[in-house]
């Protein structure tokens, strides 16, 4: 059977899609960016940080989870979803402890990205400082628990790409929180390896890469100076993974 | 309101007539009157100065901030006494009594309050000691830290009392605007100030906005 192409309005905008794509995959495949954090193109959608929130026949739905239909009418880049996603945005921000001059993802971090792009400008709510673990025990990783924001992609990563389940999110409400999966519950004594994809695909500062000298590559963390960074230099509506993904096509 | 928020280059996201615009982000609660000079005053709390040093970064445009106001209370003017003021300019958080008690006389003399830089905003790296008792911190500076002598922890009466926490200023009392950034770059504070003290709308380029 031959595959039936239909289209959709974004903004105004006609976006083809394939039949199964949902929005987000579609409006990533024309180039045109949807703020999202939980979202990755090479995992399943898991449609739980909400940022991707978008409106649908009067509806706010998450773009991510949301099939595409031929004629929809949909909402991105209005003051009412900014607001919106600001205010998902810093929920996010006062749950965890992003100290953003102290981290060495900053700069290329998703997290204060899509908060650029949406222009946060301060936190509005009261700040939870929630204590959290911080687990140094492998050789090549270090997962900051204060950073994790619960997108699960290093769990769709493990599990899909991986084929290993070191992450699980264990914990209800305010008690959620990532867990390892090894004898001790540290990620030293895991399966996790540094060639792992799940190693990789931190939206955050919460899984980071060791360095020592000498190290080339991705490991390169502060000898990138502030401010020079991906997204200190472009916003990530031009130069993130919408950008990426219209390379490879 | 006029579209402000310029992504710049491409403009993949450049403001449209009804898109997002830093002027609806922070309309101007209370404008200020023009032509008279304003009244400025500045502290800084529990932050590093680096926020005051990158005020200094405006360098030459400093001559032309003195023909828009006059500074009361600042570090720069070493005027010790808060009085009514056009603008206060609050840097870092609040970690002690004093904090709380030069916060809150700012509010008090202030029309506008503003929030400079991360640790006034979030708290920022002073707030890294809210993971730990205040009681651990204390130990570790002053009793169980390498290379001491005398050691105990200070007392003396005329120390302000620390905070069990510190605390980003809006938690303290109420914040008209904020300007994020470890610290804001010169540019970002001058563009700030100058759309405040004209009654403009505030708006921050990309380049102007950020956390670290």
């Amino acid at each position: 059977m031959a595959i039936v192409e239909g289209r959709f309005r974004l903004d105004g905008v006609e976006i083809p899609f394939q039949p199964g794509q949902t929005i987000m995959d579609a409006a990533l495949a024309a180039a045109v960016y949807i703020p999202h954090l939980c979202h990755h193109p090479a995992l399943l959608p898991h449609g739980s940080c909400r940022v991707c929130v978008v409106r649908v026949n009067g509806r706010e739905v998450s773009s991510c989870t949301t099939p595409a239909t031929a004629g929809l009418e949909v909402e991105s880049e209005t003051e009412a979803l900014r607001a919106l996603r600001v205010a998902i945005l810093q929920m996010l921000f006062v749950e965890g402890n992003h100290v953003c001059p102290a981290c060495e993802r900053t700069g290329a971090c998703e997290l204060q990205a899509v908060a650029y792009h949406c222009g946060m400008l301060e936190p509005h709510f009261t700040h939870f400082f929630p204590r959290r673990e911080l687990d140094a025990s492998h050789p090549d990783l270090v997962l900051d628990l204060n950073r994790c924001i619960l997108c699960e992609r290093c769990v769709r990563a493990s599990r899909d790409l991986d084929r290993k389940r070191v992450f699980a999110v264990a914990g209800r409400g305010l008690d959620s929180h990532l867990i390892v999966d090894s004898p001790t519950g540290r990620l030293g004594d895991s399966r996790l390896e540094l060639t792992d994809q799940a190693a990789h695909i931190c939206p955050v500062g919460a899984i980071l890469l060791r360095q020592r000298a000498g190290d080339v590559g991705e490991r390169h963390g502060f000898r990138v100076p502030i401010g020079e960074r991906p997204y200190d230099r472009e916003s990530i509506s031009r130069v993130g993974d919408v950008a990426t993904l219209v390379e490879e096509s | 309101m006029v579209a402000t928020h310029t992504h710049d280059a491409t403009g993949a996201t450049e403001a449209t007539s009804d898109a997002i615009t830093n002027a609806e982000r922070q309309a101007p609660s209370r404008t200020l009157p023009p032509a008279k000079k304003l009244r400025v005053a500045t502290a800084s709390l529990a932050g590093c100065f680096g926020c005051h040093m990158s005020l200094l970064d405006i360098d030459e445009r400093l001559i032309d901030l003195i023909e828009l106001v006059d500074f009361d209370r600042t570090p720069i003017t070493d005027i010790k006494h808060l009085g009514d003021c056009d603008l206060g300019i609050i840097e870092g958080g609040v970690a002690n009594a004093e904090n709380v008690e030069v916060l809150r006389g700012f509010r008090r003399h202030c029309r506008i309050l503003v929030a400079l830089g991360a640790c006034a905003v979030n708290g920022g790296i002073p707030a890294m000691r809210n993971g730990f008792a205040l009681s651990e911190c204390l130990e570790e500076a002053f009793i169980d830290g390498i290379g001491l002598y005398n050691r105990g922890i200070p007392n003396d009466p005329e120390l302000p009392l620390l905070l069990s926490q510190v605390h980003p200023i809006h938690e303290i009392v109420k914040v008209d605007y904020c300007l994020p950034g470890c610290p804001p770059s010169g540019d970002a504070i001058w563009a700030f100030l100058t759309a405040l003290l004209q009654g403009r709308p505030i708006a921050l380029s990309d380049k102007q906005l950020h956390y670290d």
